[in-house]
């Protein structure tokens, strides 16, 4: 689904990430960890054409990350659900219209949605926030209301970065085990974290590969952890 | 780029989920509308001043031309031995279609607004106007010069050429200001469009960035804000330009007085343009909005 081959990326000042390849195929489950500063981040993005590789191949559902028009991008990004470690929303709009701004903006029937938005919203524990604000909301709350709005089209992938970055311990496992809850439905996962303990968690859960960002390379991780 | 009309319509009745992802702003939308009301009411004035002088250079072309006058300096006694001369030459002059004298009442109405209505003008020695009004031929003035000088030594011809040509070319040069200055209003309020639309793209990067990263495209973020700024100006427009249509309206009639002199303001069907006003400003706000939404969309990821 995304195929990165031999990638590397530098910003101006040097190279970041170098020799990267990486297949997520469906219904996989990755955790993606390194350093903070390492590229995780980066790595995330050229997963999702927010950047373009400055060598190797990047291919999202098949097509070429440089062959492909703004448009292609927003559609693809239709089918991949993006949750931020700072999660951005319409700050004026309330969280139950955010969590549905995907529908909004690929022409979805937000009527005919709307069992589907209720059922989402109560999934992640936010049916009674959901006339709030954003700015109004904690910081787990916000993680949580970044997911639903990342699966309320039912992606085919769901990219994480750092989801857990802001929460406690507890709600760290409630979004962990909407991953897996997600993951289950035949969703493939990528989330970035350098916290170790949450991997182990999920270990218990889920069939994890561990991916880690060194000396800018990715390798696989072993049974190490 | 192709007229569709559907494009239109759709563009006008876009769902307010749209329109609602950018949010509402109270000053720049104030501004925006002040700006295109401004600019609409001083491009009707552009207009009126544009058309006006149209008319005038027109008139003074076409109407003006196909007249002349025959002036008789003579003493009392002679002026009527003389006129009568001087229209006798004038009736067998080739291209020459009328030739009448003023009685001295049309004189006096000529001469009211510079002297008065009361001046005793029978006792002044005015000279004798004949007015001559021409075939669409024309007839060849030095030859009638050179009859009337033989035949009537008081006589002058005047054509009209010397006084007419200065000013057609002026009211065309004014005219041709009228459409430059409506030129640069347009592009004042492309320009002012633009920086205001450039500020609220600026100031929305956070909405462009979420939008972008739920997978909208380009044009759906685009029209959001090309939309909003459209129907600002336009209403801004019809603000404006309703006000100047007052205004026109409003200002004195020179025609009566004035004579040849035509009234600054529209006439029969000129009425449309003032109309076309706020649509000319939609567009402009249109293309202006769209460009500079295009160009900052293209830099974000």
């Amino acid at each position: 689904m995304i195929e990165l081959e031999n990638v590397a990326y530098s910003y101006g000042g040097g190279e970041l990430l170098a020799e990267v390849s990486l297949s997520l195929s469906p219904g996989s489950f990755h955790f993606l960890t390194g350093p903070s500063g390492a590229g995780k981040t980066t790595l995330l993005k050229l997963c999702y054409g927010a950047l373009v590789p400055t060598a190797g191949q990047v291919r999202l559902f098949g097509q070429d990350l440089r062959e492909m028009e703004r448009d292609d991008i927003a559609m693809v990004r239709r089918r991949i659900g993006v949750v931020h470690q700072d999660c951005q929303f319409l700050d004026h709009l309330s969280v139950s219209e955010n969590i549905a701004l995907p529908l909004g903006v690929s022409g979805r029937d937000l009527l005919a949605e709307d069992a589907n938005l209720r059922e989402l919203t109560g999934w992640v524990g936010l049916k009674e926030r959901a006339a709030a604000l954003p700015p109004e909301l904690s910081g787990g709350e916000r993680q949580r209301a970044a997911l639903a709005r990342a699966v309320i089209m039912s992606p085919d992938v769901v990219l994480a970065d750092e989801p857990t970055g802001n929460v406690d311990w507890e709600m760290s496992q409630r979004l962990l085990r909407l991953l897996i809850e997600l993951n289950r439905m035949g969703k493939t996962i990528l989330i970035a974290t350098h916290d170790l303990a949450l991997i182990r968690a999920a270990k218990t859960h889920v069939q994890a590969r561990v991916l880690r960002i060194a000396s800018r390379r990715l390798q696989l991780a072993g049974a190490d952890l | 780029m192709k007229f569709d009309l559907s494009q239109v319509t759709g563009f006008l009745l876009a769902d307010s989920q749209a329109d609602r992802v950018v949010p509402p702003t109270g000053f720049t939308a104030w501004l925006t509308l002040f700006s295109a009301a401004v600019m609409a009411f001083l491009a009707v004035f552009a207009l009126a001043l544009s058309l006006a002088t149209g008319r005038l250079a027109d008139r003074w072309g076409n109407e003006l031309a196909r007249t002349a006058t025959v002036r008789i300096s003579a003493p009392a006694g002679q002026m009527a031995a003389q006129t009568a001369a001087a229209l006798r030459v004038l009736e067998t002059t080739t291209g020459v279609a009328r030739a009448r004298a003023l009685d001295d009442e049309e004189q006096a109405a000529l001469l009211a607004p510079w002297f008065g209505p009361d001046l005793p003008i029978e006792d002044l020695p005015i000279p004798r106007l004949i007015e001559v009004i021409e075939t669409g031929d024309g007839f060849d003035p030095d030859g009638l010069r050179l009859r009337l000088a033989a035949e009537v030594p008081g006589a002058v011809l005047d054509d009209h050429t010397r006084w007419r040509e200065p000013l057609v070319r002026a009211a065309s040069r004014l005219r041709l200001l009228g459409w430059f200055s409506l030129l640069l209003i347009g592009a004042a309020m492309g320009a002012m469009i633009t920086l205001a639309a450039n500020a609220a793209l600026a100031a929305n990067t956070q909405v462009i960035q979420v939008l972008r990263l739920v997978g909208a495209r380009d044009i759906y973020i685009a029209r959001a804000f090309v939309r909003r700024f459209t129907l600002r100006a336009f209403g801004g427009a019809i603000v404006g330009a309703g006000l100047g249509c007052g205004a026109i309206l409003l200002l004195p009639r020179a025609q009566l007085e004035g004579g040849f002199l035509t009234g600054l303001g529209f006439q029969g069907w000129h009425w449309i343009w003032p109309l076309v006003i706020p649509l000319l400003a939609a567009g402009v706000a249109f293309a202006a909005t769209r460009l500079a939404a295009h160009r900052t969309l293209k830099d974000m990821p």
